[in-house]
């Protein structure tokens, strides 16, 4: 089952209005419609949705659409700028720290890809910015969790900091960056149990390893195919932590990634990198155009 | 609480509701389409009648006539096989390790097969799962066929007369064929071994998941014919509300949902108290 894209919605709803050429206020009010429902489709948050539309439809009116002999090409194009635009109009650095080690915090709901994430991340770091990573296992919960990370530390060849399940997950993570000191590692990513946004008790834990680490990322991994609800827990997760960015993963799917979008609205934090695939390649950094267009269905 | 009023803006909210809870634009129409007939006819102005109507009528939607709680098929004439199948990280290994866990509650001899050979750690993870639940399991190296996994361990359910044998899979997204063909041949293995087939294949789906939970379904279904849903991770804030739009168009159930990581979190799915979920912050008017 394909979704429309927009272009196609905005042609289709051209025809039934019966028009070729210029159309009316009423008319654009029919298209806006159809840019709701793009999106909607898309699993942009509604909310999301309703200030997104009346800001295109307020840009269509000031500009020349009614005019226009091509309306629903002239809507595509300013839904496809405005979008680009909220997506972070140009890609945003990593943040490194002056003092080695940089700390990396991986955050995020369970099953997200934070475990797979920070292997890619260390992996593109090290081809890309010559870094030597560390590796900390800072999940006692999930089972086998320190066994996975260690997997993929053995199949990068970094070096993983663990200390059992029985550890306290605020002192692993300090503990891995002291050892990252000791042992001239430059790089420290942590790895963190996944957990729901309204888990006070494990929400705090978070808050307690960034206090004793002081990352300078703290990186909300979330999965692309996320729904409506992908504005509580970014929202959730940015007000607890403050967040530094945002990676999306899974875009090797066929998701449109409309949450991407709304994630991007609730917090205004950047997208940094995305996922696309399962092996420890399989990282971009973020492109804010490809993603409108993904949304778009273009 | 009290109960809400039905009025102009009732309808619109209800649309609201539906699809932040992930429905769909479409079958967010359809519903409130019958529901606004059904409130007309039954001349529901107020209070608790309108709660009930809602329920009731969306659980009609839902149920398409197979009322009550869901069953899990059973194989008479022995090993029952169930097949977890599912897109990445949606919970699949985790529910294998609750649905043991209640099996052998019920006195059930059951095995497990790990057949994610692929992912880091999800042998351990299954292994570990498997020792929490005093459950045995059938493991293969790293990196091995998973088809032949899933035989050595339809062998040994069947020779040492097992009632149940539960087979992971690695998780994998529908677009991906050669990995969809997989699951295809994993299936002929089953049927090989067993004349009746798997039971059940349950797809796992994340209820944090929107509109591509649709396509999970479509495309899972053409491969591997699913009998059921898992709905996992409502423990959250999300709703899942695309079960209901993949009940329509594809007529499959949702058998249990998982509220939790620990092993008592699955139920059985209770489309009544699921829909009472859904729509709960519409209805009932906080005092
Ligand atoms: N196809 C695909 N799969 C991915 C991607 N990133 C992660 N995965 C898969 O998603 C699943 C979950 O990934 P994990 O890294 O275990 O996720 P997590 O957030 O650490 O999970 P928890 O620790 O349980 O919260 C695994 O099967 C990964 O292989 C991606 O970009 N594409
Ligand atoms: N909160 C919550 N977490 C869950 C639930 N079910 C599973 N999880 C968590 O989700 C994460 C992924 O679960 P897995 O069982 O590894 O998922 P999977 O589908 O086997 O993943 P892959 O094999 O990597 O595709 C783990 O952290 C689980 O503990 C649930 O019902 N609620
Ligand atoms: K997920
Ligand atoms: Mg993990
Ligand atoms: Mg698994």
């Amino acid at each position: 089952m394909a979704f429309e894209g927009l272009s196609e919605r905005l042609q289709g709803a051209m025809t039934k209005i019966g028009k070729k050429g210029r159309i009316t206020e009423a008319d654009l009010k029919e298209m806006m419609r159809e840019v709701r429902l793009a999106l909607l489709e898309a699993d942009v948050n509604f909310r999301v949705v309703k200030d997104f539309v009346k800001k295109v439809n307020e840009r269509a009116l000031g500009s020349d659409v009614l005019e226009s002999l091509s309306p629903a090409q002239q809507v595509v194009k300013i839904v496809n700028e405005e979008l680009t635009e909220l997506m972070g109009g140009e890609q945003e650095p990593f943040l490194f720290s002056k003092k080695p080690p940089t700390v990396v915090m991986m955050v995020g709901l369970q099953g997200a890809g934070k475990t797979t994430t920070a292997g890619k991340l260390a992996n593109y770091m090290k081809k890309r910015e010559n870094k030597r990573p560390l590796l900390a296992a800072a999940d006692v919960y999930r089972p086998a969790a320190i066994d996975q990370l260690q997997t993929i530390g053995k199949q990068l060849d970094f070096p993983v900091y663990q200390k059992g399940v029985e550890a306290n997950p605020v002192a692993i993570a300090e503990e891995a960056v002291e050892e990252a000191r000791m042992t001239g590692r430059d790089l420290v990513i942590i790895d963190t149990a996944g957990r729901l946004h309204v888990d006070e008790l494990l929400m705090t834990e978070l808050k307690n390893i960034k206090a004793a680490v002081q990352p300078d990322e703290i990186l909300f991994t979330v999965d692309a195919m996320t729904g409506q609800d992908a504005v509580n827990v970014a929202k959730a997760f940015n007000e607890q932590l403050g967040i530094t960015g945002v990676i999306l993963t899974k875009l090797d799917g066929d998701t449109r990634g409309g949450s991407a979008l709304s994630i991007r609205s609730v917090t205004g934090k950047p997208i940094k990198f995305t996922g696309q695939g399962e092996k420890l390649d399989d990282i971009e950094p973020f492109y804010p155009d490809r993603m409108a267009s993904r949304i778009l269905g273009m | 609480a009290g109960f809400r009023e039905v009025d102009e803006d009732f309808f619109d909210d209800l649309e609201e509701v539906l699809i932040s809870a992930d429905v769909g634009f479409d079958m967010t129409l359809a519903i409130s389409d019958v529901l606004r007939e059904e409130v007309r006819l039954r001349n529901v102005r107020t209070g608790e009648q309108v709660k009930n109507v809602i329920v009731e009528k969306m659980v009609e939607i839902y149920e398409k006539g197979e009322v009550g709680l869901p069953t899990i098929n059973e194989n008479k004439n022995g090993l029952t096989v169930i097949l977890f199948v599912g897109v990445n990280g949606v919970g699949k290994t985790t529910t294998i390790g609750k649905y043991a866990h209640k099996l052998r509650n019920e006195g059930k001899k059951v095995l497990l097969a790990a057949g994610d050979t692929f992912r880091a750690g999800a042998i351990e993870q299954l292994e570990v799962w498997a020792e929490r639940v005093q459950v045995d399991v059938v493991t293969s190296d790293a990196h091995s066929d998973p088809a032949s996994v899933v035989f050595d361990a339809l062998k040994k359910g069947q020779k040492e007369e097992y009632d149940y044998l539960l087979i992971d899979t690695a998780g994998r997204l529908q677009n991906k064929v050669n990995l969809m063909k997989e699951l295809e041949k994993i299936n002929r293995i089953i049927s090989r071994e067993i004349p009746e087939g798997a039971s059940e294949t349950l797809l796992v789906l994340d209820a944090t998941t929107g509109q591509n939970a649709l396509i999970q379904a479509k495309q899972f279904k053409e491969t591997t014919n699913v009998t059921g849903l898992i709905l996992t991770k409502l423990d959250g804030t999300a709703k899942g509300g695309v079960i209901l739009a993949i009940r329509q168009e594809l007529a499959i159930p949702v058998k249990f949902v998982g509220l939790g990581e620990g092993m008592d979190d699955l139920q059985v799915f209770d489309p009544e108290q699921y829909i009472y979920g859904l729509v709960k912050d519409l209805v009932e008017v906080k005092a």
